[in-house]
């Protein structure tokens, strides 16, 4: 059997973990073997449901008076106590900050090895999984060993697909025996995000800014283009190195992964730990003085020259347009 | 208070990547090293803290012997020590590297020199494994918060925040702890001279580590399928302006 570890923030479920569990019932498929869910808190109790839709048979509910908020180790104590339950031959979790964490949790805990985002496995003994490497510039087959086999899958690695015919999930519950360990680190307080801001990840239009706009003050006409299309401004990691804008900006490897409708970079050369940051990107518009930079390469629309002169051009003819 | 923070050399390729003929490396006959961002702000938070604090921090590589210029790099930030855990360069899977760290802070811990914070970064530039922090504290029976953005210590317990959904949330635990890091945390400090010329003339403790354990065996590298595609140039200069908004109307982000 294969078990899926579904993930959920109080109760709302992460769509990764939709995606794992198609990953998952791919997998058990080509195994011949059943699809498993494992739920961990009272809150996630709705998401037995959900859980089916997506190919899991049976869902394992584990709860605990302590289980109230987001608790690594918790987690992954859960997960391992569902593990020495049913004995299930691959352990499966999202490759998002908390899953590639509980897994690492579990894989620490159990003394097994781990492997993160993987996009393709080939179920042999031991398993052939191919994984990413450098945020996704690059992959790596590896052969990943132990009973069970832990590892996580990458974000789109595969789309999330409902199964045709979910019946009733039958529910297992199950109360873990939880160490005061394992609660050191839980969530103790939280700050909300700000309303109103177009968050960079969701964005429908990203105007990128890089070296090449020459200083903190160039950004407000990024931020004027920016505001023109409804969009918000993303930045490389020099940029950010500078301190011309905030690390919260940075587009990239170690900033954050957007996928806009069009992604208009200015002044970015297009290093491969910025491109994974924007490969999602329906439409990429290049402006850069070197016609040779690997973002005109990748850019379906290209201006080369001086985006100092280009961009308030370029936001003087879209106020004509929208004037007209 | 005793800070450990560990390092891991990796080359700084630039517009791609290209693969030695036997598919087991990154061609780096062009490049030079680096380590990750993670792992500069990691570093730099060690020294933040030592200044904040008093103290001893140490950074740690395993990785070949001119793994070095990491260390000493981190030295020239305003790290006080460096250890080199020496190998022939080909690569530890996380399970041997978190025990090979293990060997040292538990021999630290030995001499009276027991770490209060263990910093990591979240993962490695390169493999991206995201577990040799947790392996380390399991190990260890330390408590691990990852991914953090904002670490504040107050006399023996530290608070720590990481960013979720456009929020924050906030953990706190007593020391020792260890700590994965993300960038953000803190903006790196570029070294000064003297601390470059000061780092050059320090000591490196090598060790030879001990492998043990493993399960996770790097096969072969590959590159991604290119998405294959034409750029269409709209211009040089101001004067493609209007065909600039042609484009963003036909994509119907502006109206036409
Ligand atoms: C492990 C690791 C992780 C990393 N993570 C990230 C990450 O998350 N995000 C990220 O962005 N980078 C990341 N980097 C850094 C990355 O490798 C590059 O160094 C960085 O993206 C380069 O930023 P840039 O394009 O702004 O600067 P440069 O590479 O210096 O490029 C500047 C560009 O601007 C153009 N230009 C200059 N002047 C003008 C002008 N007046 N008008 C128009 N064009 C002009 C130039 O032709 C050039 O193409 C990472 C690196 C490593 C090693
Ligand atoms: N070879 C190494 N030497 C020292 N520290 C390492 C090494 N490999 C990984 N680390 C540390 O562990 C973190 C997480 O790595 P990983 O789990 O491999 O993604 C890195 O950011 C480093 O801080």
């Amino acid at each position: 059997m294969i078990l899926a570890l579904v993930e959920h923030d109080r109760g709302k479920p992460n769509p990764l973990s939709l995606e794992a569990l198609t990953f998952g019932r791919r997998l058990a498929e080509r195994a011949d073997v059943p699809l498993h869910a494992v739920l961990i808190g009272s809150e996630a109790r709705p998401l037995a449901d959900l859980s089916a839709a997506y190919g899991a048979s049976m869902v394992h509910l584990v709860t605990h008076e302590r289980l109230a908020d987001f608790a690594p180790a918790a987690w992954a104590q859960s997960v391992v106590e569902v593990v020495d339950a049913v004995a299930p031959e691959a352990v499966l979790g999202a490759g998002s900050d908390r899953g590639n964490e509980v897994m690492a949790h579990v894989a620490a805990k159990i003394g097994l090895a781990m492997a993160a985002n993987c996009v393709e496995v080939e179920p042999r003994e031991p398993y052939v999984v191919t994984r990413l490497r450098w945020g996704g510039s690059l992959l790596e087959e590896a052969r990943l060993e132990g009973v069970p086999k832990l590892l996580t899958v990458a974000p789109h690695a595969v789309a999330a697909e409902e199964v045709s015919a979910a019946g009733e999930p039958a529910v297992e519950t199950l109360t873990p025996a939880l160490e005061d360990e394992d609660l050191r680190v839980r969530v103790m307080g939280r700050t909300e995000a700000a309303e109103g801001r177009v968050s960079l990840p969701e964005a429908r239009v990203v105007v990128g800014g890089g070296r090449g706009v020459g200083s903190a003050d160039g950004f407000a006409m990024l931020e004027e283009l920016a505001s023109l299309l409804g969009g918000t401004v993303g930045v490389s990691r020099v940029v950010t190195s500078l301190g011309w804008r905030p690390h919260a900006e940075q587009v990239g490897q170690t900033g954050t992964r957007i996928a806009p409708d069009l992604y208009i970079a200015c002044g970015i050369s297009g290093a491969i730990q910025h491109m994974v940051g924007c490969k999602a990107a329906k439409q990429i518009l290049a402006i850069n003085t070197d016609p040779e930079a690997p973002m005109v390469a990748k850019a379906d629309y290209a201006v080369i020259g001086d985006l100092r002169a280009v961009v308030p051009a370029v936001i003087t003819e879209i106020k004509k347009a929208l004037d007209g | 208070m005793n800070v450990l923070v560990c390092v891991k050399r990796v080359p700084a390729t630039g517009g791609r990547i290209t693969l030695t003929p036997d598919e087991q490396e990154i061609d780096t006959r062009f490049l030079g090293f680096t380590v990750s961002p993670h792992e500069e702000c990691a570093v730099e938070e060690a020294v933040r803290l030592i200044e904040a604090h008093g103290g001893t921090s140490v950074v740690l590589t395993l990785g070949p012997s001119v793994a070095e210029e990491q260390l000493r790099d981190a030295l020239a930030m305003g790290i006080g020590e460096a250890i080199l855990l020496q190998t022939d360069g080909r690569e530890w899977d996380p399970i041997a590297t978190a025990n090979a760290i293990v060997d040292v802070v538990r021999s630290r811990e030995a001499a009276g020199m027991a770490f209060d914070l263990l910093l990591f970064g979240n993962e490695a530039a390169d493999t991206g494994d995201y577990q040799i922090g947790i392996r380390v504290a399991h190990v260890l029976g330390l408590p691990c918060v990852a991914g953090i953005k904002a670490l504040e210590v107050r006399g023996g317990a530290a608070v720590a925040q990481r960013e979720a959904d456009g929020g924050r949330e906030i953990f706190e635990v007593s020391l020792p702890a260890v700590f994965a890091v993300k960038e953000g945390i803190n903006l790196p400090r570029y070294p000064s001279v003297p601390g470059r010329l000061k780092a050059k003339k320090k000591e490196i403790h090598r060790i030879v580590p001990e492998k043990r354990g493993g399960g996770l065996e790097k096969v072969r590298l590959k590159l991604p399928e290119e998405q294959q595609g034409e750029v269409e140039i709209l211009g040089s200069g101001p004067e493609a302006a209007p065909r600039v908004v042609e484009v963003l109307q036909r994509l119907g982000i502006v109206p036409s």
